[in-house]
């Protein structure tokens, strides 16, 4: 630790860092607050002059709303799915080891890593056979199976750290598998819950890939929608900017009131607990 | 005692199971048919699995377009990588002097994690506008402003070098993950260590290089991995901010537009598949390496 008066000097360097990460933030919001009139590329730097207008904001908000619903139906069941079955098996994996479980494991784990496109084509073509392409519950059910990687790891390491006492203290009592987990460990697994959750719903409600491989128009998440609006010469920089922030808000919100949580998200991802 | 523990054993392999079979089919077996359309000649909309050998492997390394998605990759890696891990173990390394508002940076430096490449490319878009002369606009605006004229460049459209240039948001956005695991890393060097060599006479910078960063190596390799495999698969980000431009293809975009739009679904697969070889050639070691240091513990 840098001990002296030099250590001020630090918040030099912090500062600096600080304005980068908060830039493209700052264009997003002083865009998004000005009023048609104001909009100018030329001035996308000054403060909103006319007083705070909700233009940009209504006008996006009016092109992304159908998406954004669709955002919230596609990622809440997908988030609490797929936690449910992580926590299954995470408990089985960490409690019940069962022969060939240790070969299993990894196997389930290498799923979090592969690129998509490598399953793409197969993935399309068996959700048009079985009628969910296009569709909200095809991409959730989509979401469901490729979190089943990290949901399970998260909890495969939370569990694990739970006394075999506990375990046994239980079994005494004449608790069986079923019950051991919803009577001991379900109660106390809240944290691990919340990890979860908030890893799933960013990385749904974040993913492009999937969605814009299988969804069609109207089942659009914000994703997609955004993406389209950017990409089209009708809708003005300025809207887009307030489209942005609006597809960046939800997770934003929960990032804002559960950082730590979505933090231990991120180093299970890495496989560091 | 022991019949109840069998039986009940096998009830927990009904319980996890219809989660490998999810995986099994939705993982493995999708990888398989992957495979097996990478080697037919399927073109159009029809399936057709007609076994054409590796043509379209050898396709890919004869046509222009995936040499530069290859020299593309190559290059927003690098800078992508060592610009994260630079950016990451500095801002790691500033926050580890116990200041007043750490907690408040380190959330600031992780935010972006939470949010989605399109947002980010969206933004990022228009901040690195490279209109120029009365049009200008977005960062170049800003140097402009501020007397730095001679940053202002033509950003992701400069030829040959566009690509370079996408890797810039891409830090923006995982640096403080690279970060949090920078200063995880920190925090568990005992304050001791620092202490002893402290009396011993060791300046700050002579700590951190001589103790600290080596002690925190291994974060290093990890995030260098982590990191690396992202970069390999990178598509929304590109897509958002460029679109379908040649000169930024990488081969996440190509194989999309090579399936979806130009519908050679054998040449698409054959790119998942040279993808996934690259991932897996990264992961694999990785997941090896880290699983049995977990069990040491």
């Amino acid at each position: 630790m840098i001990r002296s008066r030099s250590r001020y000097l630090l918040y030099i360097p912090l500062v600096l860092a600080a304005l980068f990460f908060l830039l493209p933030m700052y264009v997003m919001l002083v865009t998004g607050f000005k009023s048609f009139a104001e909009v100018n590329l030329q001035t996308m730097w000054d403060l909103p002059q006319a007083g705070i207008k909700l233009d940009n904001f209504k006008e996006a908000y009016r092109n992304l709303a159908p998406s954004l619903g669709n955002s919230f139906l596609m990622v809440i069941p997908a988030a609490v799915i797929s936690s449910i079955l992580g926590s299954i098996n995470g408990y089985i994996l960490a409690k019940w080891k069962f022969k060939g479980a240790d070969v299993i494991f990894p196997l389930i784990l290498f799923g979090m890593f592969i690129p998509y496109q490598s399953i793409l084509i197969p993935l399309v073509s068996f959700m048009r056979q079985i009628g969910l392409y296009g569709s909200i519950p095809g991409l959730v059910l989509t979401h469901v199976i490729y979190g089943i990687p990290i949901t399970t790891l998260t909890f495969r390491n939370y569990y694990a750290t739970i006394p075999k006492e506990l375990l046994e203290a239980a079994r005494i009592d004449g608790a069986g598998i079923i019950r051991i987990f919803t009577k001991v460990l379900l109660p106390i697994s809240l944290p691990s819950f919340v990890v979860v959750l908030i890893w799933q719903f960013t990385s749904a409600w974040n993913d492009f890939l999937f969605a814009v491989a299988l969804t069609k128009p109207e089942a659009w998440p914000v994703t997609v929608a955004l993406n389209n609006m950017a990409g089209s010469q009708i809708i003005a920089w300025n809207v887009q900017m307030a489209g942005s922030f609006l597809a960046a808000l939800p997770t934003l919100v929960v990032y804002i009131f559960l950082g730590n949580y979505f933090l231990r998200g991120m180093m299970a991802g890495s496989l560091k607990g | 005692m022991r019949k109840r523990v069998d039986k009940e054993r096998l009830l927990g392999v009904v319980m996890i199971s219809p989660s490998i079979l999810a995986v099994a089919i939705f993982i493995y077996y999708f990888i398989l048919w992957s495979a097996r359309v990478s080697v037919s000649k399927w073109t159009g909309l029809m399936p057709d699995y007609t076994y054409v050998k590796l043509q379209n492997f050898i396709g890919l390394f004869h046509d222009p377009r995936f040499s530069i998605d290859i020299r593309n990759t190559l290059l927003f890696t690098l800078l992508f990588v060592s610009g994260s891990l630079i950016v990451g173990l500095i801002l790691a390394i500033l926050l580890d002097q116990d200041l007043k508002g750490e907690s408040f940076f380190r959330s600031l430096f992780i935010f972006p994690m939470a949010i989605s490449y399109i947002v980010t490319g969206v933004a990022w878009r228009w901040l690195m506008n490279p209109a120029a002369g009365g049009r200008i606009s977005g960062l170049n605006l800003l140097f402009d402003k501020l007397g730095l004229d001679f940053l202002i460049n033509s950003w992701y459209t400069t030829r040959v070098w566009g690509i370079a240039f996408i890797a810039i948001p891409a830090i923006w956005q995982m640096s403080g993950y690279v970060m949090a695991l920078y200063l995880g890393g920190l925090r568990s060097i005992p304050q001791e260590i620092r202490e002893a060599a402290r009396v011993d006479g060791a300046t700050e910078v002579e700590i951190y290089r001589h103790i600290i960063l080596p002690m925190i190596r291994p974060i290093t390799l990890s995030a260098l991995i982590i990191l690396g495999h992202m970069s390999l698969k990178v598509f929304d980000l590109i897509y958002s901010i460029a679109g379908k431009q040649v000169a930024l293809d990488v081969p996440a975009i190509y194989m999309w537009q090579v399936t979806f739009d130009g519908l050679f679904y054998g040449r698409g697969a054959a790119i998942g598949i040279l993808l996934l070889i690259s991932v897996a050639v990264l992961i694999i070691p990785y997941m090896r390496y880290s699983l049995k240091t977990e069990e040491s513990l």
